[in-house]
């Protein structure tokens, strides 16, 4: 049995973005959770299962004791760090699809002041155990610096360019300024790019994604149930979840070049009985811009080590054949462990993306990416 | 003073005999006692045969250049007297890796650079490996 076209993205919804909030985590998922179930047209008491997002210290039961929810049958934590919400997408989808339940509720929230570092991570992802072992004490331990060498051997295997690099962070900047809803709204051009400082040779600070406070959520329907609502139905069609060899440690990894989503592409595609060809609009987890490089050549989009000239070519612009980010992403939106991209590729396909609106976007994909090189895909399309 | 704040590692039984050899400025590496496949970094179960039973083999101190990175923001206090600093992730004659500080000058780094392993002693209880030009 497919999970293909079973369950339906029916809410979204986001708090706005900053740098810090006096709001507890909890508070802010409440909030988002809100929007998006009040978005979905359903009551709060509809909720049946709950994804809470792993680390932030909410839990199933805070969401069922604030929102009021006494019929919830399923509940579950996907700990894929940027790859969870993704994750979650499959897993509801296979949690409603089954019967389970109808309508599964999945919010992301984070505070910068309660847990929401990127040096705190380290403690709340068990999966970082290994490098938190034997590369933190080295001072090697934060996503920038275990990422560092991967986008060298790009490099210097492929003859990957900065310049490339500052081209995914200026044509993210570009949606986000045409939006401006995000943190980052001023325009980057590539000179104020080369000039940022290093962070971890070759990443520099405009190759790294943002810290930001706030939260967003999405609410996962049986399709039979998402007819009824308010908005057109965004169904899945395809999604999946891969790991690459070594999935504890990058260093130990055969080839550093590879990621979860090499193996994840091929299974989302074949789900949704679709190609890279039939995608009009993608949101691409970008804690990096290396790492939207690398998974741009894992989709398929083009092949290993021509992720340079795809992007030099104007491919991933607003106006280009594969427009990327429309928010904003992870670099100039907000960090919202791409719950934001979720929620964005929603907004695509229903066609309410406002002043980045991809024109006649029907079917999109959205991605996700852990921190140690997990990989997670949904492939939507609007019926 | 910074040095004290340093990350201490958070060893195992599983783990224990590859710090105490680095204590010893020996680099000891799990090899299966099934199978004879080198694995690092230490883990109770070899995944090519499932044996548990290990040897623990010092590392001829040989390696080449895979990649590398020069950190240049700490991220941590202990370490802002450290940077910039090279990292080399590096691959050992065994065929396992290391991701070690460089103490050598970033412009001769390529990939398949022969390189040699050293040590550093940070404090009575802890040493690391570095990594050398060959």
């Amino acid at each position: 049995m497919s999970l293909s076209g079973r369950a339906a993205l029916t809410g979204v919804g986001e708090t706005a973005y900053s740098k810090s909030s006096d709001k507890s985590v909890l508070r802010l998922s409440l909030e988002a959770s809100l929007t998006a179930i009040g978005d979905a047209g359903l009551r709060p008491q509809e909720i049946d299962g709950l994804i809470p997002y792993p680390g932030m210290g909410v839990v199933a039961e805070d969401l069922i004791v604030n929102l009021g929810l006494d019929e919830v049958k399923f509940s579950a934590m996907t700990p894929l760090g940027g790859a969870s919400p993704v994750a979650a997408v499959q897993c509801a989808s296979a949690a409603v699809s089954s019967g389970l339940c109808r309508h599964v509720l999945i919010p992301v929230a984070r505070n910068l002041a309660a847990g929401g570092r990127i040096s705190d991570r380290l403690r709340q992802m068990p999966q970082f155990n290994t490098v938190a072992e034997f590369e933190l004490p080295m001072g090697a331990f934060a996503p920038a610096q275990l990422y560092a060498p991967m986008a060298r051997l790009h490099m210097e295997r492929y003859g990957t360019r900065p310049e490339h690099f500052a081209e995914i962070a200026i044509s993210t900047r570009r949606n986000a300024s045409l939006r401006g809803d995000g943190m980052m709204t001023a325009p980057l051009t590539l000179e104020e790019y080369l000039a940022s400082r290093m962070i971890a040779d070759p990443f520099r600070l405009h190759d790294c994604s943002l810290e930001s406070s706030g939260a967003a959520a999405v609410v996962v329907s049986r399709k039979e149930c998402a007819r009824d609502l308010p908005h057109p139905v965004i169904s899945v069609l395809g999604v999946a979840e891969g790991h690459p060899d070594s999935p504890t440690s990058i260093t130990q990894r055969k080839d550093l070049l590879e990621i979860g989503l090499v193996k994840a592409a091929p299974r989302a595609f074949g789900m949704a009985g679709l190609t890279t060809a039939d995608i009009h609009v993608a949101e691409i987890y970008d804690c990096f811009t290396y790492v939207v490089l690398r998974q741009l050549e894992a989709l398929g989009f083009c092949r290993p080590g021509e992720g340079g000239d795809f992007v030099a070519s104007g491919a991933i612009r607003l106006e280009g054949r594969l427009p990327i980010n429309t928010h904003g992403g992870l670099l100039s939106q907000a960090h919202m462990v791409g719950m934001n991209h979720i929620v964005e590729l929603v907004r695509q396909l229903r066609g309410s993306a406002g002043p980045t609106q991809v024109a006649g976007a029907t079917v999109g994909l959205v991605t996700g990416y852990g921190d140690l090189g997990d990989g997670t895909l949904a492939i939507l399309a609007r019926e | 003073m910074s040095e004290a704040l340093r990350p201490q590692p958070r060893t195992s039984n599983d783990t224990l005999p590859h710090w105490q050899g680095l204590r010893d400025h020996r680099l000891r590496l799990q090899r299966c006692a099934g199978c004879g496949t080198f694995r690092h970094y230490p883990r109770p179960l070899c995944p090519q045969c499932h044996c548990f039973d290990v040897e623990w083999i010092d590392a001829a101190g040989d390696a080449q250049v895979h990649s590398w990175t020069v950190l240049h923001h700490a991220f941590h206090p202990a370490f802002r007297s450290l940077v910039p600093c090279v990292m080399v992730t590096a691959t050992l004659r065994e065929g396992v890796r290391l991701l070690a500080p460089f103490k050598g000058d970033v412009r001769h780094l390529v990939p398949g650079l022969a390189l040699r392993v050293g040590f550093e002693d940070i404090s009575a209880e802890l040493t690391l490996p570095v990594l050398v030009p060959a």
